[in-house]
């Protein structure tokens, strides 16, 4: 163990609690189900740019675990990615590649392109055979124009001009189907984008909770948090519980007063 | 049987008015039979800054030693605290490490930021974040937890209000759960002191 600690870790995936937990498994401990975001994503282009919608549901099992999450990940200031799947993957492949654009735009000098995110999204996920379990929509406007992307967990693409993912995705592009037209105005995509988002909160029981909701346009963008609250908690009583004090039964209690850190200033440079 | 299920655990996080609390059950247990009833499960990484561990107890162990150490290296570098963000952040990485072949245990960050605003925060095993602003749970217990802090749960309570209130919760959840209980811990921690209480609870 303490060999393992001198090593500074060289970054990527480490493989040594594998053989232990296989060894669990076949003693019959199954193993825990991942938080996954359940979720309803979309993206579609307008005539000035690219609009993306995501729901704000969290589940584990058939638990909402969180019911406010942030599903619309930041990858660079012209490009937006919404995931679905296991919510660790996601967050980490999308940072990860947000990273990597932010290098890549020191070294090129040049705004990112919504191509460059694509390639090292189907790279990274196809080296995995489709164990990083991330299926995203990946949406931006670059000096190319504006473009709009899937990417499956397995690591293949399609390009499209509207697009819908996520066990929500049925609900979501029936609504897109019947109402999607080129050359649509802000409005009416953030409105369709925010419509197709409540047909799967409503209809999907893996999603929920409100529409989050991202417009990005030639040096603009606006990232829309909890556009609209469909689902407000209504049934709270005003007083809530109360517990007096002393309610509870304690066996023993310990109180600690926290030093305060004393702050050294800084001393004068030494005169020459 | 899951591989969570096999010790027993429950874990709770709440937020205050300038403060927060973490609590956790007390039991220790091999599948069925109860083996300790004093088995801490909250760890303290600075003074401000707290980490609550659930699930298999050889891997909390095991991540809470890790996490000491990568702290104190920090501390050593740094000359300071880490922030709880930055915190939850190295335990997200250190678990995302081991993606395919997992630490079995959900971790609470619980901690005040620079102004004493407070911080919490879950994970799910391969760590996956979730900030709340309210409460977190982890657990065998988590789904009693879920429901009696959903309906528990006001905002900016006082240290003393929220101690009862975590302490209802944590208690009405564990009874409610075969495999945790056994007694209740509870921290509450304010910018200028931090209130450890060990409750009284059913022992079956």
């Amino acid at each position: 163990m303490t060999g393992s600690m001198d090593l500074p870790a060289k970054g990527g995936f480490s493989f040594d609690l594998c053989r232990r937990n296989a060894m669990l498994e076949k003693k019959g401990l199954k193993v825990p189900g991942f938080r996954k975001t359940g979720t309803t994503i979309v993206g579609l282009v307008f005539q000035d740019g690219v609009v993306l919608g995501a729901d704000t549901r969290a589940t584990e099992g058939p638990i909402v675990a969180d019911k406010n999450c942030e599903k619309i990940h930041y990858m660079a200031p012209n490009i937006y990615c919404c995931g679905a799947g296991t919510a660790a993957d996601t967050e980490a492949v999308t940072d990860m590649v947000s990273s990597q654009l932010h290098l890549h735009r020191y070294a090129t000098s040049r705004e990112s392109r919504v191509v460059t995110a694509l390639t090292l999204l189907k790279t990274h996920l196809f080296n995995y055979q489709g164990h990083v379990s991330a299926a995203l929509v990946l949406g931006g406007v670059d000096v190319t124009g504006p473009h709009l992307h899937t990417v499956y967990p397995h690591g293949s693409t399609d390009t499209l001009p509207f697009a819908t993912m996520g066990s929500g995705s049925l609900a979501a592009m029936s609504v897109f189907e019947s109402k999607y037209k080129e050359g649509l105005t802000r409005e009416e995509g953030i409105q369709l984008v925010a419509e197709a988002i409540c047909a799967g909160i409503f209809n999907d029981l893996g999603s929920g909770s409100n529409v989050d909701v991202c417009v990005i346009t030639k040096g603009k963008t606006e990232y829309l948090r909890n556009h609209q609250l469909p689902n407000p908690r209504t049934y709270a009583s005003s007083k809530g519980y109360s517990f007096t004090k002393g309610h509870t039964e304690v066996l023993s209690t310990k109180i600690i007063p926290l030093k305060q850190k004393a702050e050294v200033a800084e001393g004068d440079a030494m005169e020459e | 049987m899951s591989i969570f299920e096999y010790n027993g655990s429950a874990v709770v996080a709440m937020v205050g008015k300038n403060c927060f609390a973490i609590a956790s059950d007390r039991r220790l247990g091999v599948q069925l039979q109860t083996v300790a009833t004093d088995f801490q499960r909250v760890f303290k990484i600075h003074g401000k800054l707290y980490l609550g561990l659930s699930g298999l107890a050889t891997d909390a162990q095991t991540l809470y030693q890790r996490l000491v150490f990568k702290h104190k290296l920090y501390q050593l570098r740094e000359e300071r605290d880490m922030k709880p963000e930055t915190f939850a952040s190295l335990v997200s990485a250190l678990l995302y490490e081991k993606r395919f072949g997992p630490y079995f245990c959900q971790p609470i960050i619980a901690g005040l930021g620079e102004d004493n605003e407070p911080f919490i925060c879950t994970m799910d095993c391969i760590g996956a974040k979730e900030l709340a602003k309210d409460f977190v749970v982890s657990g065998t217990a988590s789904e009693s937890l879920y429901g009696a802090c959903e309906s528990m749960y006001k905002p900016n309570m006082e240290p003393e209000e929220l101690f009862e209130t975590i302490s209802q919760a944590l208690l009405s959840s564990v009874d409610r759960d075969c495999l945790s209980g056994w007694g209740g811990y509870v921290l509450v921690v304010t910018p200028t002191e931090v209130q450890e209480r060990v409750l009284k609870g059913r022992m079956d």
